[in-house]
């Protein structure tokens, strides 16, 4: 085979590939903008005849859809700020912090992981049902503020701190927690980055907890909301794909500013020694 | 560390904001187009009751039952509720409903003798009121008269042999690849109305399914055969886009459906249709014996934890007085649970309600046990295995008692130590 | 914790190379002050993984021992401890057997397909032949950070039999129509489609990682041994790629088994229950008919088949040569 004929079958396959790749989030939007009832027609129409917000506004003025972005988004942050503090902690400290039974602890928690969520999900609800937290931004946020896969990742990066860094520090008469929260976490920067990201958007995305322990519609983040939508309003096309638009943008941006960190943490998660 | 308690006190404040207004807010879950529609009878409550605020949720019927339990078991229950009937006796069990008994006695507008007694009865257990009805619901027939009297029918036939018989021959006049008749497969009332006609669902005292007995088995093989004979179609309601539009073409000839679709098909059929249609109760299995339908619809209940039972009770009042009934009548077309307001309404002469309100006389409650929806829902499962022919009709029945009795196993163990919640006895 | 966010990460750092590779180095006896930092450091990730995931797993054991169940709820004196009973009854359900097998044709046909994906769109993006490797690889990646209930939505108006895309598609080359969640045969496949197109990107990365780890000589050696790109592939690229193979099966095969929000958004569970997944059976038992006892067995038999499922990858792996 030629490198030229190569080359062409290449790029076919990656632009048919890219094109039925793109095509399911690129038909949302055009549905979307198209006039109730259009994308429910046969043939069924690639692009609006006659693009309007209609959905959107109907979305945000009868559907509550801003109560729910600002629920996913207050989630998403509070998630985020209280684990990224937590697991930020811990990872340092069982990377460059000697106590008594680390490496033992640091195994139990990685033999963790095996363990699915799921596992644990009907005992929380009753927990949280005791602590009062069932239908509350808090249950939602608490179980979430660690984790295993936080901590790892922190523990991996800090390892190539300098200890003579830390022992500068040290010397200077600074608290443990000083030299935590001033040398070490700047030098932490790009994988507390990474970090937030990744549980940013797992949380954004997050859909089972939610589901199960929010049970008032003012406190349901955007999957819960548009779940329950999309049972409600079956034939609704238009209005489903905009809502979809809505809870879906708000990651997509924020992963097409800053995909370079994303996906190193997933090469952090993997292939990093 | 301090830096985390704050923020995790922040978000415990916000969690249980939004309750420091001067007057009582009660919360109200309403489901499907209920809870679309009902709005404007809030307001009117909230204008006769200053100081009351009601905050309405919609809950989808395909998830209500899940969100009512969900609320219960995480101690998140509304102040009131519309509940399906055959779910009272569910949360009475579970202690989540307020006994209504005192306040239905003391009411000057619950009067129980001018409620369908089915309907009443349906939330009385023990002696104890504990829903009051909101509106009545039942399924039966709405049929193409055209396609009916094409085939040599006035009117619908009484008994299942004849029912059958007439089916087979709308299907030769109806449009080629139609069905004479609409079941879908996702829904439990089908095969449910026809298993009431001639069976008890439960036995002893509810204990055990009743699904293999011969009564039983007779409407079950009614309801198969119908799909073998290819005379109803095996699809769920969800594969069918359009189901208007699809009687309007005459591709269904009837379904069994219930009394919102009056509204939805006087609305939403064109009209060269509209004279052509008309609604029936349902055949008897043998002549002499009226078809029997469900006793269905919803009642509004209180709950016990609601620290606002007075003002929730005045809300159940309100949204029970005939007016407002026939204004509820006016915005959902459900059918009012009290009698009066089928006078007041005129829904008394509508050709098309009088059929339920004849079928509303025929009618039956599902056993009154908390287990009744999963009952229910195993019932649909099994009876789609069969209608879409990858069961026989012995298997799906030996498959129902095997799945019920083991959902009634708990309910027999506190039967034997004199306890269950509902119609034991 | 118990959010599920990164649970194909997770496992994926427990096992990865990374973890496996424990740089031990003999550490100094700690200080008393140091000691008690630490504790203070670990003290409130501890704190959220105790109370919030092990004591619930724990639990979870205990509760599967038990008919603890709505009647519990209320008054917790009905509930009775029952031994193995829910585990027992488990294994006569026909309920749960079928949720088994949807669940194991989801994993056995669409991990494998996903991970074929992946590696096919690993390969297209790192040849040397291709420009704009950045812009590919977002459009491929893009599906990965959606939001899986909002395009399980928008893929349940393109499967819709009667005027949706898919089947528009099909027609014009005279194929279809197919009832895609309508028929049973079909909605578990098209779940399938789903999940690959969602999550082909995230083991790409990854790939694409592990392609360039190949030492370019080694290509170039084969190539001057007149070794054609198929044997260059077979020869070079997968015998390099294996570590990076066993990491994406595991994920993908962890990820897999965990199958619910497409079935509770486009079927719920059906039509015939064929799309009824294991955690979506636990979900019902649990959180629609709160039959927790029951649920939590079913929680557990769903961890052994994944500790089961992952023992074996890596002993595969390990008795490759």
């Amino acid at each position: 085979m030629s490198r030229g004929l190569a080359k062409t079958l290449l790029y076919a396959v990656l632009l048919v590939g890219a094109a039925l790749t793109a095509f399911p989030l690129l038909w949302m939007v055009s549905a979307s903008l198209m006039p109730t009832g259009e994308a429910g027609t046969f043939p069924p129409p690639l692009l609006p005849s006659a693009p309007t917000l209609e959905h959107y506004r109907a979305l945000f003025a009868r559907a509550d859809m801003g109560r729910y972005l600002f629920n996913s988004a207050l989630v998403a942050a509070a998630v985020t700020t209280a684990s990224l503090f937590v697991n930020s902690l811990a990872g340092y400290a069982f990377a460059k912090l000697r106590f008594r039974g680390r490496e033992r602890l640091f195994q139990a928690l990685l033999a963790g992981l095996v363990i699915p969520a799921q596992v644990a999900m009907l005992p929380l609800f009753l927990e949280m049902r005791a602590l009062g937290l069932v239908n509350s931004y808090a249950g939602v946020v608490v179980p979430a503020a660690a984790s295993i896969f936080g901590i790892f990742l922190v523990r991996q990066f800090a390892r190539s701190i300098p200890e003579s860094l830390l022992e500068a520090a040290r010397i200077d008469g600074a608290t443990e927690f000083a030299v935590y929260w001033r040398v070490a976490l700047p030098v932490l920067r790009p994988v507390l980055v990474t970090l937030a990201l990744f549980t940013f958007m797992g949380s954004w995305n997050d859909f089972m907890w939610p589901l199960i322990v929010l049970t008032d519609d003012d406190l349901y983040t955007l999957p819960v909301a548009l779940a329950t939508l999309a049972r409600e309003r079956v034939q609704d096309n238009e209005f489903m794909m905009a809502g979809a638009v809505v809870t879906t943008l708000p990651v997509l941006l924020v992963f097409l500013v800053l995909q370079r960190q994303y996906i190193r943490g997933i090469m952090l998660g993997s292939v990093k020694g | 560390m301090r830096g985390l308690v704050l923020l995790l006190a922040a978000v415990a404040v916000a969690g249980c904001g939004g309750a420091e207004t001067d007057g009582v807010e009660l919360e109200f879950w309403a489901m499907g187009a209920e809870g679309e529609n009902v709005q404007p009878l809030l307001d009117q409550f909230e204008a006769e009751h200053p100081g009351v605020r009601v905050h309405l949720q919609q809950l989808p019927w395909t998830s209500a039952h899940e969100k009512l339990l969900t609320a219960f078991a995480g101690r998140a229950t509304p102040d009131v509720a519309q509940l399906g009937n055959t779910w009272v006796p569910e949360l009475a069990a579970l202690g989540a409903l307020e006994d209504l008994t005192a306040d239905v006695r003391q009411s000057g507008v619950v009067e129980p003798a001018d409620y369908f007694a089915g309907a009443w009865d349906a939330n009385v257990l023990d002696g104890h009121v504990l829903g009051v009805p909101w509106y009545v619901d039942t399924r039966l027939l709405f049929y193409r008269t055209d396609l009916f009297r094409l085939a040599g029918y006035d009117r619908m036939p009484g008994t299942w042999a004849e029912w059958e018989e007439a089916m087979r021959r709308v299907k030769a006049v109806q449009p080629e690849g139609g069905h004479p008749i609409l079941m879908p497969v996702n829904e439990f009332e089908p095969p449910l109305v026809l298993g009431l006609s001639t069976a008890d669902l439960l036995r002893d005292g509810d204990r055990y399914g009743n699904f293999r007995s011969p009564e039983f088995r007779r409407a079950f093989e009614f309801y198969t055969g119908l799909f073998r004979q290819r005379l109803a179609p095996a699809t769920s309601g969800s594969e069918i886009s359009n189901v208007y539009q699809e009687f309007a073409r005459g591709r269904f000839a009837s379904l069994i459906t219930g009394p919102w679709n009056i509204g939805e098909f006087q609305r939403r059929l064109p009209d060269d249709v509209q004279g052509s249609w008309a609604t029936a109760p349902l055949p008897g299995p043998e002549a002499g014996t009226p078809g029997v339908s469900v006793a269905g619809g919803s009642s509004l209940v209180v709950f016990a934890r609601s620290p606002h039972p007075r003002e929730a009770w005045a809300l159940v009042e309100f949204l029970s007085r005939p007016d407002v009934q026939v204004a509820f009548n006016a915005l959902t077309g459900n059918l009012p649970a009290r009698e009066s307001a089928w006078e007041a309404s005129g829904l008394a002469d509508d050709p098309y309600a009088r059929a339920f309100r004849d079928q509303l006389r025929h009618v039956r409650p599902t056993p009154k046990i908390p287990e009744q929806e999963r009952v229910a829902q195993t019932l649909r499962t099994y009876a789609e295995f069969a209608a879409r022919g990858q069961m026989t009709a012995d298997q799906a029945v030996a498959a129902m008692d095997a799945d019920v009795d083991r959902i009634l196993e708990k309910r027999r163990w506190l039967l034997s130590r004199g306890r269950a919640g509902g119609g034991g006895r | 914790m118990s959010t599920a966010a990164h649970t194909d990460a997770d496992l994926a750092t427990a096992i990865g190379p990374a973890a496996r590779r424990p740089r031990r180095r003999r550490p100094r006896p700690p200080t008393a002050a140091a000691s008690r930092a630490a504790v203070w450091f670990v003290a409130p990730a501890l704190l959220v993984i105790g109370l919030f995931f092990v004591l619930p797993v724990l639990a979870a054991l205990a509760l599967s021992l038990t008919d603890f169940d709505l009647y519990a709820l209320a008054d917790p004196s009905t509930a009775r401890f029952v031994g193995l009973k829910n585990y027992l009854e488990l294994a006569r359900s026909g309920e749960f057997w079928r949720a088994l097998g949807n669940t194991l044709y989801f994993v056995a046909v669409g991990g494998p397909l996903s991970v074929a994906v992946s590696l096919g769109a690993a390969l297209a993006v790192s040849s040397k032949l291709v420009r704009w490797k950045g812009l590919w690889r977002t459009v491929f990646f893009a599906p990965v950070v959606t939001t899986l209930v909002a395009v399980a939505v928008v893929w349940r108006y393109l499967y819709n039999a009667q005027y949706g895309l898919l089947n528009a598609g099909l027609g014009l080359v005279g194929l279809g129509p197919v009832d895609w969640l309508g028929d049973p045969a079909w909605a578990m496949p098209a779940i399938i489609g789903l999940a690959v197109w969602k999550n082909f990107g995230y083991n790409m990365v990854i790939f694409v990682a592990g392609l360039a780890g190949v030492p370019g000589e080694l290509y170039e050696a084969a190539e001057l041994d007149g070794a054609g790109p198929w044997a260059r592939f077979r020869h070079v690229t997968l015998p390099h790629l294996a570590p990076t193979f066993l990491f994406v099966g595991v994920i993908t095969m962890i990820g897999y088994f965990q199958l619910f929000a497409e079935p509770y958004v486009m079927t719920e569970g059906g039509p015939l229950r064929s799309t009824v997944s294991v955690v979506y059976l636990m979900y019902e038992e649990g959180f629609k008919w709160w039959n927790l006892g029951y649920a939590s067995a079913v929680a557990f038999v769903l961890f052994v088949l994944m500790l089961a499922g992952t023992l074996v990858q890596l002993r595969l792996q390990r008795d490759e040569p």
